[in-house]
């Protein structure tokens, strides 16, 4: 038996994942890329979204996509398809992404640049969940999440820390709304009540409706991040 | 939630201080958890002693937990109030303009080794 002692640690198990994020960010924007963090439950809508949005931004910005299902590769391939680039990552199970979990997403993507279409805007399609995935700082410059009208418009009530660390929020499926008891308005109370900056986008990522104003948030904070 | 992805956190940053310390062995690692952090305590005991048998510097490693009660402020009346009681609104005003101040945590106290 060796000599028994107490060590004080006294340190957050968030912070080391923190000041990785924060690494991650700094290199990023020396990069000129911006890392956009999407979440959402299962089924919301994220990979029609991204296809929708890489339409709207074509000829604006160069645009990929990292995927982290579980366990399936179905939605790299939906975007491969359509011309995105795309990569897989494997959470190993996990239900969230950390800050390295994403460093080694990004540097797969890096492999797919090129000099004539470098990766101004890499979107991360997270784990499907609205908790675990809140809490941890992939090291994305903005945080967006879609919810789709089935799902509820009291979301922001029951998954308070999705919507106050959230930059945007897509409300998606907006066709379906004469079917749902979902009041937008409300819906917009209850989530300027988590987070007054939150800017929301109504959009129906099947048609494309409302994808316009998304794109242009996004082509410029893209440029204000570049700048 | 996430139990056992934050195992594997504390058990890296374990053997990162045990690493600087000469450590031969832990015996046991205290935490501290917020009341409020979501994190349930039975399914974090069951994955520390999934988890920590696959670590040779920590196979038999006990966990302590301790609780860091979860308190709110109000901004309308300046006080603060118990938030499991109470949640999002303030009970000496009504408000619900609030924000959590404390319970949140999860912090790796101490740990006992040889
Ligand atoms: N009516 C309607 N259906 C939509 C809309 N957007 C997506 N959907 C449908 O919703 C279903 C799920 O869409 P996905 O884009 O695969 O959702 P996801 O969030 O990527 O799903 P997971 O990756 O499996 O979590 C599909 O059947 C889509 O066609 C929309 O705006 N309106
Ligand atoms: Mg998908
Ligand atoms: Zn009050």
């Amino acid at each position: 038996m060796g000599d028994v002692r107490v060590i004080e640690v006294k340190q957050s198990v968030f912070a080391e994942n923190d000041r990785r994020a924060d690494a991650l960010r700094a290199e990023l924007k020396a990069h000129g890329t911006f890392l956009l963090n999407l979440m959402s439950s299962p089924g919301s809508g994220k990979t029609t979204t991204l296809a929708a949005t890489f339409k709207a931004l074509r000829g604006r910005l160069n645009m990929a996509v990292m995927e982290a299902d579980i366990d399936s590769d179905v939605d790299a391939r939906a975007m491969d398809e359509l011309g995105v680039r795309a990569i897989q990552l494997h959470t190993g199970g996990m239900c969230h992404l950390d800050a390295d979990m994403t460093a080694q997403g990004l540097r797969g993507l890096e492999a797919l640049a090129t000099p004539d279409a470098p990766i101004d805007l890499a979107i991360l399609e997270n784990v499907g969940n609205l908790v675990c995935p809140a809490e941890f700082d992939t090291g994305a410059s903005a945080n967006a999440m879609i919810l789709s009208v089935p799902e509820g418009d009291d979301k922001a009530l029951k998954y308070p820390l999705m919507f106050e660390v959230c930059d945007v929020v897509l409300i998606n499926k907006i066709d379906v709304l004469p079917y749902f008891d979902f009041n937008l308005e409300r819906c917009r109370e209850r989530i300027l009540m988590r987070n007054p900056h939150a800017k929301i986008f109504p959009i129906c990522a099947k048609t494309g409706e409302g994808i316009e104003p998304w794109a242009d948030w996004l082509v410029a904070s893209v440029r204000a991040w570049q700048a | 939630m996430h139990e056992l992805g934050v195992v594997f956190y504390v058990i890296r940053d374990v053997k990162a201080v045990a690493e600087e310390n000469d450590v031969t062995r832990v015996d046991c690692v205290t935490l501290e958890i917020g009341e409020v952090s979501g994190v349930v305590h039975e399914l974090l005991r069951d994955a520390w002693k999934w988890a920590v048998k696959k670590e040779s510097l920590m196979a038999d490693a006990e966990l302590e937990i301790e609780t860091i009660p979860a308190v709110t402020f109000c901004e309308d009346c300046k006080r603060d109030y118990p938030t499991v009681e109470y949640g999002k609104t303030c009970p000496h005003c009504g408000s619900n303009h609030t924000f959590l101040v404390q319970g949140n945590e999860f912090i790796i106290k101490d740990m006992q080794v040889e």
